[in-house]
């Protein structure tokens, strides 16, 4: 056995209380006690560099990487159900969510995705991210468990402005629920780097089309991430396609509302415009995609 | 202080360390592991590589008590007596490395690839290889250092 001689405590995040509890019960029972001074330790991907540059300060991690009963993915025939200790590499190569798969390949890096956990991504609520664009696009359901009980939260309800939600502070995002759809699905973004996958995107857009038997679509959901407040829907852009046969010039028309309705803030990137064009073309490549 | 028990290259160490703690300056202060790099301290560079139960993650954005129970390998243990990696081997006939600030968490995120013995393309290593920040190599000869390692 190898000895720590020294073990220093002169490093970057601020102090905090730490408890890695094993039962869902006892992690839950520690968010009643503690509320908005805890946070949630899942794969840390966000939450420890947030803290590193001490723009988190919470006084209290509940670690919960530890309750097995979290760590499930599963499968029904309506539902696919992700526990929040599961991580992305995981839930990239096990949920069988072609959407999310398409999405996984853009949250971060390899390192990162072996680390993070799906349901962090969406308590963590960034409007550029990946995976709260695929549960608004899926209609997917946010399961928020505390001591008082189990509720479920459409996420077009949960996200409500950049990284804050429906999340009471006693609540843990136990689950997400992704319905079991018989799609067909893109994801693009663009990134800063266009070679670089893992940045945070620019502009992004999810999409699902349900087909009919002769080819017209039948339901479409389009998700803009990296546009607004929060992942939004492109709902007029959708009715659009309602009952269509898919063609590049409707595609392109959808794109052009799409684009038309957004109302985005530039940044150090990216101004509106850019980002409205890339919204345009983005959607019009994943409508093909999807469609191929 | 919170005790942990994490097996470090093969070998078992208990200690009793803060809870904020990064596994990064674990492996560094308290084990002597200086190997691994610290680059950005929040998840972007890739300098601070290592693997856990067998998988690439960021030593900066760990705390050393998640750690505890688990199996963690270092770049020191790519080459325990000496001899070099097949994969370094690669890098020093390949020139895929300058300064070398960077390597030892490139070397982590790419050992994977080679040693899975599966045939690997660019795409692959390319995309294995994005979380991982080089300033004087411009990649190429890093990629190909894992084509050639992979002839090895």
């Amino acid at each position: 056995m190898g000895g720590a001689s020294s073990v220093s405590d002169d490093v970057k995040p601020p102090r905090f209380e730490y408890a890695a509890p094993t039962s869902l019960d006892e992690a839950l029972a520690g968010l009643a006690e503690y509320g908005d001074e805890a946070s949630v330790l899942a794969g840390g991907q966000s939450l420890l560099p947030m803290m590193s540059l001490r723009l988190a300060t919470p006084a209290r991690l509940i670690d919960i990487m530890r309750i097995a009963s979290l760590r499930d993915v599963s499968r029904g025939e309506e539902y696919v159900e992700i526990g929040a200790g599961v991580r992305q590499a995981e839930a990239g190569r096990g949920a069988g969510v072609r959407l999310l798969a398409q999405a996984l390949r853009h949250v971060g890096h390899v390192a990162t995705r072996n680390a993070g956990t799906v349901c962090g991504s969406i308590a963590h609520a960034d409007p550029s991210g990946e995976i709260p664009a695929v549960a608004l696009a899926l209609d997917a359901e946010i399961i928020l468990t505390s001591v008082r009980g189990t509720r479920e939260v459409r996420a077009g309800d949960f996200f409500i402005s950049p990284f804050a939600t429906a999340r009471a502070p006693d609540e843990l995002v136990s689950a997400l629920r992704l319905p079991v759809r018989n799609s067909t699905t893109a994801f693009l973004e663009a990134t800063p780097r266009l070679t670089n996958k893992g940045e945070f995107a620019t502009a992004g857009v999810a999409v699902s089309l349900e087909r009919q038997d002769d080819g017209r679509i039948e339901g479409a959901a389009i998700a803009l991430l990296g546009v607004g407040q929060t992942p939004i829907r492109a709902h007029e852009a959708e009715m659009l396609l309602a009952a269509a046969t898919p063609t590049k010039k409707l595609f392109a028309e959808v794109a052009d509302h799409a684009a038309a309705n957004i109302d985005p803030e530039g940044d150090i990137h990216s101004g509106p415009e850019h980002r409205r064009r890339l919204i345009r073309a983005l959607t019009r490549r994943a409508l093909e995609e999807a469609t191929q | 202080m919170t005790a942990i028990a994490v097996t470090v290259n093969g070998t078992l160490h208990e200690a009793d360390v803060p809870a904020r703690l990064l596994l990064a300056d674990f492996l560094r202060d308290s084990l002597g592991l200086t190997g691994t790099k610290i680059g950005c301290g929040t998840g972007v560079c890739g300098a601070c590589t290592v693997h856990v139960d067998g998988e690439p993650v960021l030593a900066c954005t760990h705390l050393a008590v998640q750690a505890a129970g688990r199996h963690v390998r270092t770049i020191e243990e790519l080459a325990p007596e000496g001899e070099l990696h097949p994969l370094q081997q690669a890098f020093q006939a390949t020139h895929a490395l300058q300064c070398g600030y960077c390597t030892p968490g490139v070397l982590m995120a790419l050992a994977p690839l080679v040693e899975s013995g599966q045939t690997l393309d660019e795409a692959e290593i390319r995309e294995a290889l994005a979380g991982n920040l080089c300033r004087c190599t411009g990649y190429e000869p890093i990629v190909e250092a894992v084509l050639d390692a992979a002839r090895r």
